[in-house]
């Protein structure tokens, strides 16, 4: 099955499913004896064979330390973790590779920011605004924050069909606010939040907004010039590549203001006991040796990517959605939770009368890998009055064969909880 | 259906989940503890009442799927009238058979009704939901306030 996409700019490009299924071995396996229809994407995506293979020719042929050898090894993992952060760049159009700083994941860029720009310019009684959709990592690092300096937390409210209340928003903003940190696509709900206007409404109060890009980079094209964010964060495993490696994007006026989180190599530029420099951008912020192998092969996950085209990705994972949510949504007795206009990604329901969890094993039974609990986001569960809901979330490997399948599935737990 | 389905959601499971037994707050109680699944979201409270060390009353409420709240139905039913040290025998037992290691037959019979939960073992990431009513009953016992199956 290929579908031909009809645009100007990519009519050179197919997006041909059954070539992308093949790029990862892990779809090929049984399940329970069924086919693997894996739909928790949102935890984390399956990687394709160059990703996999990029690791293993690491550590056959280049593995050695970065940034700190004149041996030949040396200098070609160096450059290949290097080509990482220009590959980063150019994908969200940051303006230059000082920008671009290498974490452990989202929930490491949350931290560092919470940390440095927390301890530069939070003091007593200053204010940062989340939102009530945010995931736990979005929500705990400014608690502490807000604890140790004695600063409050203000939260903007969702309404049912789980958007952002824009109004309550505005009411939020005063003089003390010192940032704005905000997820761009909800983990649990689905939904897509307008960030463009939410960072207008910032700025035109001089406050800077983080973006947590988590749900958002791996569906549809993201330009941090354009939505003018301050800071942005992702992980690599959620957009193909391997775990343990993420990335904060932050700009560089702002990012040279704040003082290091860590201490350690990497991150100086002289070190003595009566004065320690530190080093420039990005290396201010990478102190100690890097998970190498993870940020070389990000980089490989982004050449994918790029070999299908982001826009491809989305008109695709788009129609799929479409689709998906007008059939799951059809189920009789099936409560979707999170309806928002603009959605992507992720169908969260309950199913009336049965715990998330029996669904989830039930269909596990059919070889459909799904999500069960609070997907840590509690507060919105608490805002829905819920222990937990199912979840689907799509990749671009999945499809609507995948999509009735599960639908058949859900319909089974109802034979099991008459 | 499928036959690992139906053995592990078991008619007398499906029962006591959509008719919980003393799913109910207990005036009169010299026991309690909540406990919590932190990873799921399930919560439940355990409310016991002990004279002269026999279990005289025991009641549960709380949030869970259909293993974890049946399992703390059944264990509501079975555990009134035990003394203390029976019920710490009842749930090594019951412990060892959702985790797969039982191999007695006789251990088995001295289960009873809670045989229903052998499926269990076939899903480890189920253990939890089925001991959770049993890990907060002990924390009761033992006036521990809180307790977590991570």
């Amino acid at each position: 099955m290929a579908i031909e996409i009809d645009n100007n700019e990519k009519k050179n490009r197919t997006f041909d499913i059954d070539k992308i299924r093949n790029d990862f071995p892990i779809l090929k396996q049984l399940i329970n004896g069924k086919p693997l229809v894996y739909f928790d994407n949102a935890a984390t995506t399956q990687k394709p064979l160059s990703v996999i293979n990029k690791i293993e020719s690491y550590y056959k042929e280049i593995n050695s330390n970065i940034h700190r050898g004149v041996h030949t090894l040396s200098q070609r993992a160096t450059v290949e973790y290097e080509a990482t952060r220009e590959k980063v760049m150019r994908f969200i159009n940051a303006e230059n590779l000082s920008e671009i700083i290498f974490t452990k994941g989202t929930t490491d860029s949350i931290n560092l920011v919470a940390s440095s720009f927390g301890k530069k310019f939070v003091k007593e009684g200053d204010e940062i605004i989340v939102s009530q959709m945010e995931h736990h990592s979005n929500i705990v690092p400014w608690q502490m924050l807000c604890e140790e300096k004695n600063a409050h937390l203000k939260v903007i409210p969702i309404n049912d069909s789980g958007e952002l209340i824009i109004e309550e928003y505005e009411k939020l903003i005063t003089e003390k606010t010192k940032l704005v940190s905000i997820v761009y696509v909800s983990n649990s709900l689905g939904t897509i939040n307008p960030v463009k206007e939410i960072i207008k409404i910032a700025h035109s109060k001089n406050v800077p907004v983080l973006i947590d890009a988590a749900q958002a980079i791996q569906h549809f094209k993201i330009d941090v010039k354009e939505l003018d964010c301050d800071f942005l964060c992702f992980s690599g495993h959620k957009v193909y590549g391997p775990t343990g490696i993420g990335v904060l994007y932050g700009k560089q006026a702002l990012l040279e203001s704040m003082p290091p989180y860590q201490g350690g190599g990497d991150m100086i530029r002289s070190v003595s006991f009566s004065k320690t420099v530190y080093n420039s951008l990005p290396a201010k912020f990478e102190a100690g040796t890097p998970n190498i192998e993870a940020g070389i092969a990000l980089g490989t996950a982004f050449d994918y990517i790029n070999s299908i085209g982001i826009e491809n990705i989305f008109d695709y994972e788009t129609d799929l959605f479409n689709y998906a949510n007008e059939k799951i949504l059809a189920i009789d007795k099936l409560i979707p939770i999170g309806t928002a206009k603009n959605k992507s990604g992720t169908i969260s329901f309950i199913l009336d009368g049965v715990h998330p969890h029996d669904i989830g094993t039930i269909l596990d039974f059919d070889g459909v890998a799904i999500r069960t609990g609070h997907h840590c986001t509690q507060p919105v569960m608490e805002r829905f009055n819920l222990p937990a809901t199912a979840r689907i979330s799509f990749g671009l490997y999945n499809t609507k064969e995948e999509v009735d399948i599960a639908i058949k599935s859900i319909k089974k737990v109802f034979e099991v909880f008459i | 259906m499928n036959l690992d389905l139906r053995e592990l959601y078991q008619q007398v499971i499906l029962d006591h989940n959509k008719n919980p037994r003393n799913f109910k707050i207990l005036t009169n109680y010299n026991h309690f503890a909540e406990g919590y699944n932190p990873l799921c979201g399930d919560k439940i409270d355990i409310y016991v009442l002990i004279e002269s060390n026999i279990i005289k009353d025991v009641s549960f409420v709380g949030n869970g799927c259909a293993i974890s709240k049946s399992s703390a139905s059944l264990m509501t039913t079975i555990l009134k009238g035990k003394t203390e040290e029976e019920a710490k025998q009842i749930f090594e037992n019951f412990h060892v058979m959702i985790t797969g290691k039982l191999n007695e037959e006789k251990s088995l019979e001295e289960l009873g009704k809670l045989a229903v939960f052998q499926g269990v073992k076939e899903f480890p990431a189920r253990v939890k939901c089925a001991s959770l009513a049993w890990h907060t009953f002990n924390a009761a016992v033992k006036n521990e306030k809180t307790v977590t199956t991570e």
